[in-house]
């Protein structure tokens, strides 16, 4: 009767799915929201190619980043007011395996259409085809980084009043680095040095939140549950 | 067996019970009776395993529920106040996923089968956003017959079912008890089982 431990994690993240895809509005609010930023900064600074050039990788990456904050505080907040993380917690099935479905289930939500859609918004800030390559490439390395960090301070404030600043502020700050190496691989490639290296430091980054993020979230959230 | 020794729950200043000890035995079923807000639900969620007690410890089957937790989880059903039903989602996904999540894996014809004893055919693909206070407790009640489990650990399980529904919930129970399983639950009713025991907190 009990199947193997890759089905729970499957039906973890094809539960999320469902979800998401009754609820479609909040995930194209989200993806609105990051072409709206996106495109009011070119409107805003006026169409010189070489300030719009040098912006887009920080402006392109923020816009993700906000994006991102938007469906976070929804990770988890409906499962813990219905019971369902209790029921997660009750299962036999580890824990984390299942937290890290929803993360996953968060990031192909919120994450992968910001990746897709973001070559397309490049355009307008006269990106060259090999920059669009490596934004997509520094975004998919990077969302999914967003999404773990972003998991654990949805577990940290869950159940706290005013709990949408409080995961701003907590969420942000630890935002940098993956801000820093994935606008600067861009960057740096526009300067002609090459994204080799910001792209191995965003990789690793990720690899480091992969194995952390999830199990950290699951103890915020057991101490949520208490 | 489910072993309890010395429980006391404390929630900030206020205790809500101490040194609470008891032993349920396998086709036992034990009711915990108490007014509103004497702690009967932060017992369940104690003896669960979903909060820590501020002294005492729970065994399952001579072993520490703390020291092995998946294995006591295996065995053990828990049915709170909260459903763990998604408003969006129809009862047959909520059962299929719910169960899945938990490593059990069922068939959409058992499901049927489960929603159809407990009379709600016709309304297994309705969301669950339409259904009334009872048939939501039905559809929570058919993981007693998808999800096989030796303890069950209900908390008011007949809240908000008619006559009809508690019938077969009390049908339910009384198969569990004749198949070795032990029963652990809250109610304000008295039940028309077997005789069990009775808790006062």
């Amino acid at each position: 009767m009990t199947a193997s431990s890759i089905t729970p994690f499957r039906q973890a993240v094809r539960r999320d799915l469902l979800l998401a895809a009754r609820h479609k509005t909040e995930v194209i609010t989200a993806l609105f929201f990051f072409v709206i930023v996106v495109n009011l900064l070119p409107l805003g600074i006026g169409p010189d190619p070489e300030l719009l050039r040098k912006i887009a990788p920080g402006a392109l990456w923020i816009g993700a980043l906000l994006a991102t904050l938007l469906g976070l505080q929804r990770l988890f907040a409906p499962d813990h007011q219905d019971g369902t993380l209790e029921q997660m917690a009750l299962s036999p099935q580890p824990f984390t395996l299942l937290v890290a479905g929803k993360i996953l289930a968060h990031w192909l939500v919120a994450g992968l259409p910001v990746v897709l859609i973001a070559p397309l918004l490049g355009l307008q800030f006269d990106l060259s085809g090999r920059s669009l390559w490596i934004l997509v490439l520094s975004l998919l390395l990077g969302t999914p980084i967003l999404s773990l960090i972003g998991a654990v301070g949805a577990a940290l404030t869950l159940g706290v009043r005013g709990s949408g600043v409080l995961l701003s502020l907590l969420i942000l700050p630890l935002y940098i680095p993956a801000l820093i190496f994935g606008a600067g691989a861009v960057e740096s490639d526009l300067a002609g040095l090459g994204a080799e290296g910001h792209l191995s430091l965003l990789g690793a980054l990720l690899l480091v939140c992969a194995v952390f993020a999830p199990w950290v979230t699951t103890v915020a959230l057991r101490v949520a549950l208490e | 067996m489910l072993a309890v020794s010395h429980l006391t729950c404390q929630r900030g200043e206020r205790v809500l019970f101490q040194d609470l000890s008891f032993d349920l035995p396998d086709r036992q079923w034990l009711q915990i009776a108490g007014t509103n807000g004497a702690g009967k639900t932060s017992l369940l969620r104690i003896l669960a395993g979903l909060s820590e007690p501020a002294t005492g410890s729970v065994a399952w089957n001579g072993v520490p529920v703390r020291a092995n937790r998946s294995a006591y989880h295996a065995d053990l059903l828990y049915l709170g106040h909260q459903g763990a039903l998604k408003e969006e989602l129809t009862p047959l996904e909520n059962l299929t996923l719910g169960l899945g999540m938990e490593g059990f894996a069922t068939t959409a014809p058992a499901v049927r089968d489960a929603l159809t004893r407990f009379g709600l055919s016709g309304r297994e693909r309705l969301p669950v956003r339409y259904l009334s206070a009872g048939q939501r407790r039905r559809v929570l009640l058919c993981r007693l017959r998808l999800r096989p489990a030796r303890l069950w650990i209900l908390d008011e399980p007949y809240t908000a079912l008619d006559v009809h529904a508690a019938a077969v919930l009390t049908e339910h129970l009384e198969s569990h008890l004749a198949q070795g399983g032990s029963v652990l639950l809250t109610s304000h009713q008295s039940l028309s089982l077997a005789p069990g025991m009775c808790i006062t907190l």
